[in-house]
């Protein structure tokens, strides 16, 4: 909402500063966004007299002009305008002015005779015809009558106005309105308010009449009738004030319905008469694709629940949107019928979104208007009709408002304010502080105006009291409290998540939960897969984001991706990933937490496998006492199918499928794993406990056995593990060899176990006897033989 | 055999003198000490002095031992600092050749700045709290008395799923949830994923994330709302930084705020403020939205209003995370590209 600091004149008088203003206005609730200096970007311009025209000797079109600029100074100016004569008023751009669009102008010869200067059309002076129908086509702007010489055409023109532009809240329609901010204006300053009351008593009409169909829609409806009316510009302090609240002057008749709708807040129509088929009005619901051409000249199809103003035949207007084509007021308009009516916010907004179609008018409706405003503001139309000299007002109007609305009574209790405010200030100050926003306090009750509709409950109330006593002012309280506060077990296990992964030189991504429905097949993913029975997005930004992701797989495939592509050498990712499982109807869709990792260059499977391994070791998983770890062949159609394995059963890992790979254009090996969260977080043990340091040294031998290619690492030593028996503690791998000196198709692979008692010291003979004894089961199990 | 002690000590001295190695010097310890060593050998003849004159030749048998011992120590101390010495001097490398730094990965700052505003909510005595992200419009709408038709709906262009659920808009659902398990009193911050239905640019993300808070107890006022959120700016942003309470209106809150920080660019100074690009020359930013928890939210969630009062407050947290980290492109936060994420 733009307000116009001379219209706001009109209702209070204030002695401060634009800034001042500004800071007080926003402290008690009315935001502002900006203060626009109107006009500042012209400057140097006056009003002069042109004292006499001479032609110039060496061009044909050109003049030579003497300019009288006040206080015995004159200006010599050559100019190509054709329209001026001698005793013309005109704006005169001086030396070093500043004109629009950041034009400059500055002393200099022309054709060869010095020129001081610039005569001004509108145009450069930052407007155009519509907002001053009476300036010429292409010419300087004339003057209607003698001006002040020297004065600054900006102000004698009306371009120089200070507006504050305001940011109101939606609770707050009538603050879309110069009144509605004066109130507040006089509410944060403790100034008086002067309104007119306009609320004249109602004689009825005959001329026309008024019939609304649906009351829900339209609560009320104020019809007045203008006779032998004069289409012609409205004067130009209406136009100057209508400009600087952004909007375009039309003709006078439009013009004051939007001067109306500014000053108090109502949106008003104006209807040619003629176009009213048996000057009746009638509003009713638009009928199932019924048509209407509106003034912006688009045809727009309707339906049942939008409301339309007509006639007994067809509509001539969408109600609170815009008005048709064939009723809208034109130069040769001779009677016309203003309209005052109040609408139903909710339905405004429905059917202005529908149409695609938002204007001032509804703008304004759908906040929700006091059908109160609408008797004031059509009297306010019709006196601003008389004091144009426009037409002939009709005595009388037609009124239909079926269910006046009430004056609101709220409980007052002056304490339970003071209390929730954590103020300490007395009933008859807070009456005080209520009073100039119009609200009434009569003992334990407070009077509400019906145009603050927003006021509900007492807390509403108190609010107004916090804004006007100053939030600065209520009394900050540091209270000690007396909460523990903190993060839960599985918070604190997320952050040792993050911890442990950043360690491991693994950065966190951020990706969305959204995503194209094309990623199960780029995943291979098969049709009849459960990944692919999805939580929909209904109004999706496009297709690309429109399924909650059940699986992490696209998101981390899709960070390498753009790293891979941004030649970045290596990447290491990982993200605790939400995925969304569609539940049964009408319960919320499942969510888990996933983690998952991933990354290319510099790494091989074994990387992404000692990741796991740790994570498991942090998480207390125990994984070394365990032998069915790593299953191979996960189910995970995206995996390299020799290439990967299941983790127990909350996930898996391994090398990326390279079609997979290949779908997603990153062309080096990469390697992601999986974990569910949730299960982890099941199996973790996070209670770490000490156990006694060993009393008895171990002792260790080397074992290299040769064993054919396809026998495992993971079958050998669960094979060892349990030939061992329990004196076995620890079995490391430390070497796998193939080549010469070994058989074909056989390899070497060399183990140093660790032997150790608890309750005694070991003898060489028991560890020789449980070796003896693990040869002999892996000679047994795989043909495992002694590496000569 | 006085003068053969003497002549002993002045040869082992000698020698020891011109041992240049631990070694030579250990062969003379052997020479001198060792079982036929020549002093060993002259200590052991001993036996056959007189009664008179074997303390007199004790005393100085023992004063030469003694002495060829300590200097035997000495010089064995002088060898080894050598050989120390040469041993350093061949063993000096390129100190300025690469340490061998572990890789650590790094968080996202969006996760750093949660941390960081948690931990400041948890300092006060706050729990962090968590809601799922797909909502029923009850939670993210309607128990925040915003029913249907609601002009604030259309402000929060939604993302709706089958069922009638909704991506939750903000992350005040987690209010109600808490306020529905009935324990109270309650502080809670509740940071998390929002989602709006935004086009993708500089300033903007279908995806971003908020912080909530909530307190409700017996007799909580706005002072207690405007204390715990200037505690909160000040220990975010320095204790240099204003905050100021202004009215504003939200449909889940009732009186309802916006705090503004005094803005980091100009600091709110006159002079400054109309060339400020942070604040636009306003000298405030704001930082957000906070007001008294509105009654009607308190009884949907089965609270008395009449007993119980509190305040709420929520936050969008990649400004504050943008205007820490010199961001200047909110799309930094969401392309995952290397380079960005190992600068935090």
């Amino acid at each position: 909402m733009n307000l116009p600091m001379s219209w706001l004149k009109d209702f209070v008088d204030i002695d401060v500063t634009l800034n001042e203003f500004a800071d007080m206005m926003t402290m008690s609730g009315s935001k502002v966004e900006k203060i626009h200096h109107l006009g500042a970007e012209i400057t140097n311009v006056v009003v002069g007299r042109i004292e006499s025209v001479e032609r110039h000797p060496d061009a044909d079109k050109l003049v030579i002009t003497r300019i009288n600029i006040g206080n015995d100074e004159f200006r010599q100016i050559v100019t190509g305008a054709t329209n001026i004569a001698q005793g013309d008023y005109i704006p005169v751009a001086l030396h070093g002015a500043n004109l629009a669009d950041g034009l400059k102008i500055k002393k200099g010869k022309i054709r060869g005779v010095e020129s001081e200067g610039m005569l001004c059309s509108v145009e450069e002076l930052g407007h155009s015809r519509a907002e001053f129908p009476e300036a010429p086509e292409d010419g300087i702007y004339i003057f209607g009558e003698p001006q002040e010489l020297g004065a600054d055409a900006r102000q004698v023109l009306g371009l120089l106005q200070d507006v504050v532009e305001f940011e109101i809240t939606t609770n707050r329609p009538d603050c879309f309105s110069i009144i509605g901010l004066a109130r507040e204006t006089s509410a944060t300053f403790n100034c008086e308010l002067r309104i007119t009351n306009y609320e004249l008593e109602k004689p009825v009409t005959d001329r026309v009449a008024v019939e609304i169909r649906n009351d829900g829609l339209c609560g009320r409806y104020v019809a007045g009738v203008v006779e032998n009316v004069k289409i012609a510009p409205s004067p130009q302090w209406m136009r100057a004030r209508l400009m600087a609240c952004g909007l375009r002057p039309v003709n006078n008749i439009v013009d004051i319905t939007n001067y109306v709708m500014l000053e108090m807040g109502q949106p008003m129509h104006a209807f040619d008469i003629r176009a009213i088929g048996g000057n009746k009005i009638v509003v009713r619901n638009a009928e199932e694709g019924e048509k209407i051409t509106t003034l912006d000249g688009m045809e727009r199809v309707l339906d049942t629940d939008m409301l339309v103003i007509a006639d007994e035949a067809r509509a001539v207007g969408i109600a609170g949107i815009m008005g048709g084509e064939g009723s809208k007021i034109v130069d040769d308009t001779t009677t016309i019928l203003f309209e005052s009516a109040n609408f139903n916010g909710v339905n405004i907004r429905q059917s202005s979104k529908k149409l695609g179609l938002r204007t001032d008018s509804s703008g304004r409706y759908e906040k929700g208007l006091d059908p109160n405003l609408s008797l004031a503001c059509i009297n306010r139309a019709l006196e601003l009709v008389k004091e144009l000299g426009c037409g002939d007002v009709v005595e009388g109007l037609v009124d239909c408002y079926p269910n006046p609305r009430p004056k609101r009574e709220l409980e007052f209790d002056p304490s339970k304010i003071a209390d929730l405010l954590g103020i300490d200030v007395d009933g008859g100050k807070i009456a005080e502080l209520l009073e100039p926003l119009g609200i009434k306090v009569n003992g334990n009750t407070a009077i509400i105006p019906t145009f603050r509709y927003d006021l509900e409950i007492w807390q509403d109330l108190a609010e107004e009291v916090a804004r006007l006593y100053g939030y600065d002012n209520i009394p900050t309280i540091v209270a000690a409290s007396s909460n523990v506060g903190g993060k839960t077990d599985r918070q604190r296990m997320e952050d040792k998540l993050v911890e442990t992964m950043v360690s491991l030189g693994y950065s966190q991504m951020l990706t969305y939960a959204f995503e194209s429905p094309k990623v199960f097949d780029k995943l291979l993913i098969p049709t009849d897969n459960v990944l692919r029975d999805v939580v929909k997005i209904k109004n999706p930004l496009g297709e690309d984001t429109s399924i909650m992701r059940t699986n992490p797989m696209n998101s981390i495939l899709t960070a390498l991706s753009t790293n891979y592509n941004r030649r970045n050498q290596n990447a290491r990712l990982f993200e605790l990933v939400k995925l969304y499982y569609p539940s049964l109807e009408g319960e919320l869709p499942s969510e888990y937490e996933i983690l998952v990792v991933g990354g290319y260059g510099n790494m091989d499977f074994y990387d992404i496998k000692g990741v796991v391994e740790t994570l498991g070791s942090v998480f207390g998983l125990e994984l070394a006492g365990q032998t069915n770890e790593f299953l191979p062949k996960p189910d995970a159609p995206w995996m390299h199918p020799g290439r990967s394995v299941a983790y127990r059963n909350l996930g898996h890992l391994g090398q990326i499928h390279p079609q997979v790979a290949e779908n997603y254009e990153i062309g080096t090996p990469c390697y992601v794993a999986v974990i569910d969260f949730d299960l982890l977080r099941d199996q973790a043990e996070m209670v770490k406990a000490y156990r006694p340091l060993p009393r008895y040294p171990q002792i260790q031998r080397d074992l290299a056995l040769v064993v054919k290619s396809d026998i495992t690492h993971g079958m050998l030593s669960a094979e060892i593990r349990r030939a061992g028996g329990k004196i076995l503690r620890d079995i490391n791998l430390f070497d796998v060899y193939t080549g010469d000196k070994v058989a074909e198709g056989t390899k070497s692979m060399a183990y140093n176990l660790s032997f150790r008692a608890d309750d005694r010291t070991l003898t060489d003979e028991e560890a020789a006897k449980a070796t003896d004894k693990i040869l002999k089961a892996v000679g047994d199990a795989f043909e495992a033989e002694l590496r000569k | 055999m006085r003068e053969e002690l003497l002549t002993i000590k002045e040869k082992a001295l000698a020698g020891m003198a011109n041992a240049n190695s631990m070694k030579t010097l250990e062969e003379l310890r052997v020479a001198i000490f060792g079982k036929k060593g020549e002093l060993t050998q002259i200590l052991r003849g001993m036996g056959g002095l007189s009664a008179e004159e074997r303390p007199i030749m004790g005393q100085v048998a023992n004063e030469v031992r003694e002495e060829l011992e300590q200097a035997l120590e000495a010089r064995k101390n002088a060898l080894h600092q050598a050989e120390m010495a040469q041993a350093m001097a061949n063993e000096v490398i390129d100190v300025t050749l690469p340490g061998k730094a572990a890789k650590l990965g790094s968080r996202h700052p969006m996760t750093m700045i949660i941390e960081e505003l948690c931990n400041i909510f948890m300092g006060m005595g706050y729990e962090i709290a968590t809601g799922p992200d797909i909502e029923t419009d009850y939670h993210n709408f309607q128990a925040l008395n915003i029913p249907e038709h609601h002009s604030a709906r259309d402000e929060q262009d939604t993302f709706y799923v089958e069922g009638g659920h909704v991506l939750r808009t903000q992350t005040s659902p987690v209010q109600i949830r808490k306020m529905e398990e009935g324990k109270l009193p309650i502080a809670i911050v509740a940071p998390g994923k929002v989602f709006r239905s935004d086009d993708i640019d500089a300033t903007h993300s279908p995806v971003f994330h908020q912080m909530e808070g909530l307190v409700v107890d017996k007799g909580i006022n706005m002072g207690h709302l405007k204390g715990a959120l200037t505690v909160f700016a000040r220990t975010l942003f320095g204790e240099d930084v204003k905050t100021r309470f202004r009215p504003h209106h939200f449909a889940f809150t009732e009186p309802s705020a916006e705090m503004d920080i005094s803005c980091f660019g100009c600091g709110g100074d006159h002079a400054k403020m109309p060339t400020c690009r942070l604040c636009k020359g306003e000298g405030w930013i704001e930082l957000l939205g906070c007001g008294m928890v509105h009654p009607n939210v308190l009884k949907n969630c089965g609270i008395n209003p009449d007993e119980y009062s509190g305040f709420a407050f929520g936050m969008g947290l990649e400004r504050i995370a943008m205007q820490r980290y010199n961001i200047d492109d909110m799309r930094l936060l969401f392309d995952n590209d290397i380079r960005f994420l190992k600068q935090f």
